[in-house]
């Protein structure tokens, strides 16, 4: 049996920061064997890939690693490149104003006598490289000129001439078209047969039973199942993804919301551009409409369309049943409409600044004297009050943004939403990289704040926070709206079928009566 | 007990030179004078210091704008171009028989033109600010070259002369258009909304702009603001020089960014003081006659002035990494 596992990962833990996010996992990578790698956002498959890779190294006294048998504490990149370990990550490295045999033989050009490049050589070695593979890409064409599927088939390429006996791909799927990913396939029982081990992550639960042997669930840094892929099926799947217990305390809604009256926020149309379906939804008083989703379903980019800080092709919206337009983040302030960014600190927050100074920046109109210049007391006291109101964990307003812990920093940006009287505050990923007793302050603000008569979307990766707090919740895939849900349909495995698209067929169904 | 509060007073004082840089500047600046108080008897004289003031006036006041610019985090190589143009159209115009307010009105207009357009680029066609820039060095230079055929426009009008030569209250009409010029920067930059979005801009302009804070139109602003205060410096020099020149003005933008930066404004903006940007400009001025003093060649000086800035530069960046850390 050994002989056949290539890389073997023994009770490997990592931790950030105190925070373990990676608890005891085995895996095994076997010459020749594709091995699935599921779990939601979050649950540590790209932790557990950067330490494969030796991006990270796993804790000390955790586990060992083993390669063809053989005991390896690799720190670098380079030392994995030079085993055999290889990545094809999701945003490609190649160099788009190169040819395909530049970039296959980048950093490593072959060279004539005379120490010029051998042209002639790579050129022929890539061409007979790419038609062993059975891709029809000739080697002098740019990358530019490649589309996503070609570019991918360019990097495998590349990782096969490096002799790569272990190739890792990451969401390799997500950017193709059903007849690129059967071109993918074909590949991959090409690799296969050339005895290369390989681990497969998609969300895309039904590919994994054409393509993989096995198939190791991961659930908050846990492996929660290791299974022969003949063995299971998508449900057991799923139900392994996300049964969990929530042992998360959320506020509860005491206000009970009307739906009867007008919505607060009515979107009519948007759609974003060409490609994009047209959505519609609705935000009601004193709401917390969840939107769920897997990566790259669109979410961030809705309400950014919403807002206006992206262009959008058709935007139709109303305020309290009055129309309005809204073209940039500027004009969504004046209507009463503010966004809480994903990235805190390269979207939300002047990091460099202090507390005040960001909390008062887009509310500085109410700090202005008769002179019509700032009021530095008032000012001052405006960012206090927030700080005493919303509990920001610091001694004074000066004091720098960056210094705060990412709990702290998120209460700033909800410091600074709060200071302008919005109606409607859009949460994209408002617990990201936050502790737990943290993550409670957040859910018990956002009540607090839908007690007040404010609307909130919550954009959110983390199933139990979705089901936890919101009071209906939307699921999106591939761009659209395709599951409103409400009471008792709000759970984690519904929520997880949309979003995969498991049960897309009566999905449809139930898009269009949402 | 002693020992500890002297290393709080330490700490204390290292935490101020590290959050404002243009402290660390004047001292530079008082070091400077100290030094060239004891090296030259004529240095410390009313005469040489109010010189030097005037002579500075010309750069701070184009340094100004320039640190509007630098602290949304852009760069304005047009000013000296603009400094050109303003005055030469200002001194045709003199010489076309138009009043001298409404020709100096005219000069001004003209830097404000040139700072739309840069705004406007940059700003709205979201195109680099060092490449528009770049490209209206040459574009207002070029034009006042065609207007004046190559050659100096002289014979302005005598009362012209007050703002270049002249004084009011014993003190000399530039000198006092500097201050001018620096008292409403330091309003706009610490006293109004618009001084705040600025800072903002350069801190992290897409924070900004999800802020709902109109980002265009206040860089936009930084650049006309910038386009006249080189217009002010241009219509001083042009009345200094009682002609207009149209070689005058080149290489104005590097002293106006060694200024900015010798002040303790970060070049990658969000940070730095506009008071800062006069101690720099003093530093240049107090540098500049210093070495006239001591009869230190032009090239030589040139030298030095590289090799300052790039210290000053140096000292800058290791303070920044070393806050990083």
């Amino acid at each position: 049996m050994s002989d056949h596992c290539l890389l073997e990962l023994n009770n490997i833990s990592k931790s950030f920061s105190g925070v373990k996010v990676l608890d005891d996992v085995n895996l095994k990578i076997k010459r020749g064997k594709v091995l699935a790698l599921v779990g939601e956002n979050g649950a540590g498959k790209s932790t557990l890939m950067k330490i494969l890779v030796g991006v990270y190294t796993p804790d000390k006294d955790s586990g060992e690693m083993k390669f063809e048998g053989e005991d390896v504490n690799h720190s670098s990149l380079r030392q994995t490149q030079d085993l055999g370990i290889s990545i094809i990550y999701q945003e490609f490295s190649l160099v788009p104003y190169l040819k395909v045999y530049e970039n296959i033989f980048l950093g490593r050009e072959l060279r004539t006598r005379a120490g010029l490049l051998d042209k002639t050589t790579m050129r022929r070695k890539s061409a007979a490289l790419l038609s062993r593979l059975g891709m029809s890409i000739s080697p002098d064409e740019k990358i530019y000129n490649l589309s996503i599927a070609e570019q991918q088939f360019v990097e495998i390429a590349k990782a096969v001439s490096l002799k790569v006996k272990v190739l890792i791909l990451d969401e390799p799927t997500a950017p193709l078209t059903p007849k690129e990913v059967e071109n993918l396939f074909k590949l991959i029982r090409e690799l296969k047969a050339h005895n290369v081990g390989m681990v497969f992550i998609s969300h895309h639960l039904e590919e994994i039973f054409q393509i993989a042997d096995e198939v190791l669930i991961l659930r908050d840094g846990c492996s929660v199942g290791y299974k022969d892929i003949a063995e299971t099926n998508i449900r057991e799947l799923i139900h392994l993804m996300v049964g969990r217990n929530v042992d998360q305390e959320f506020p509860k809604n005491d206000n009970p919301i009307d739906y009867s009256g007008v919505p607060l926020l009515s979107v009519h149309k948007l759609k974003r551009d060409a490609g994009c379906p047209e959505v519609a939804f609705d935000l009601y008083k004193g709401e917390i409409l969840g939107i769920a989703g897997l990566v790259g379903a669109g979410r961030s980019e809705l309400v950014k369309a919403l807002i206006g800080a992206d262009s959008c092709e058709v935007k139709e919206l109303e305020l309290n049943g009055v129309r309005v337009s809204i073209g940039d983040p500027a004009s969504a302030l004046e209507s009463g409409i503010g966004l809480l960014p994903e990235d805190r600190k390269t979207q939300g927050l002047i990091v460099d600044f202090s507390i005040e100074s960001n909390i008062v920046i887009n509310s500085l109109r109410t700090s202005l004297n008769k002179a019509k210049t700032l009021d530095r007391n008032n000012m001052s006291e405006r960012s206090r009050k927030q700080i005493k109101d919303i509990r920001i964990k610091t001694n004074s307003e000066r004091t720098i943004v960056k210094k705060l812990s990412g709990g702290n920093q998120q209460k700033v940006v909800i410091g600074k939403w709060l200071s302008t009287q919005c109606k409607i505050l859009i949460f994209d990923e408002p617990t990201r990289g936050i502790d737990v007793g943290a993550k409670a302050e957040i859910y018990n603000l956002m009540r607090y704040l839908t007690n007040r008569g404010i609307g909130i979307i919550m954009i959110s990766s983390e199933l139990p926070e979705i089901v936890g707090i919101s009071d209906r919740v939307l699921v999106m895939r591939k761009n659209n709206i395709v599951a409103e849900l409400a009471g008792e349909k709000i759970n984690p495995d519904i929520i997880m079928e949309y979003a995969t698209g498991v049960n897309d067929i009566n999905g449809e169904d139930n898009a269009s009566k949402a | 007990m002693q020992v500890k509060h002297n290393a709080q007073n330490r700490e204390n004082f290292v935490h101020q030179i590290t959050t404002k840089p243009e402290l660390l500047s004047l001292i530079g600046l008082i070091l400077m004078c100290v030094a060239m108080t004891f090296i030259s008897s004529h240095f410390l004289t009313l005469s040489n210091l109010t010189n030097v003031a005037r002579q500075i006036s010309i750069n701070a006041i184009i340094a100004s704008g320039m640190t509007m610019v630098i602290l949304t985090g852009g760069i304005d190589l047009s000013v000296g171009a603009i400094v050109c143009i303003s005055g030469t159209l200002s001194a045709g115009a003199m010489i076309y028989g138009i009043p001298v307010s409404l020709s100096i009105g005219i000069g001004l207009a003209v830097g404000m033109v040139a700072g739309i357009i840069n705004g406007v680029f940059i700003s709205y066609a979201k195109m680099p600010a060092f490449i528009v820039t770049l490209a209206m060095m040459e574009i207002p230079r070029g034009s006042a070259l065609l207007y004046t055929g190559g050659y100096p426009l002289g014979g302005l009008p005598k009362e012209f002369a007050i703002i270049g030569r002249g004084s009011v209250l014993g003190i000399q009409t530039p000198i006092l258009i500097m201050f001018a010029v620096y008292a409403v920067t330091y309003i706009v930059l610490n006293h109004l909304p618009v001084g705040r979005y600025i800072y903002a801009i350069g801190g992290n302009e897409e924070a900004t702009r999800l802020s709902g804070i109109r980002v265009k139109k206040y860089k936009l602003f930084v650049y006309i603001f910038s386009g006249i205060t080189s217009a002010i410096s241009g219509i001083v020099l042009c009345s200094r020089l009682m002609s207009g020149q149209p070689n005058s003005g080149s290489g104005f933008e590097l002293d106006a960014i060694a200024a900015v930066i010798l002040g303790g404004t970060s070049i990658s903006g969000g940070k730095g003081h506009i008071w800062g940007t006069l101690i720099g400009a003093m530093i240049l001025g107090v540098l500049n006659n210093g070495l006239n003093l001591l009869g230190v060649s032009p090239y030589a000086q040139k030298v030095l002035k590289g090799m300052i800035i790039l210290f000053a530069v140096y000292i800058s960046a290791t303070r920044q990494n070393s806050k990083l850390e």
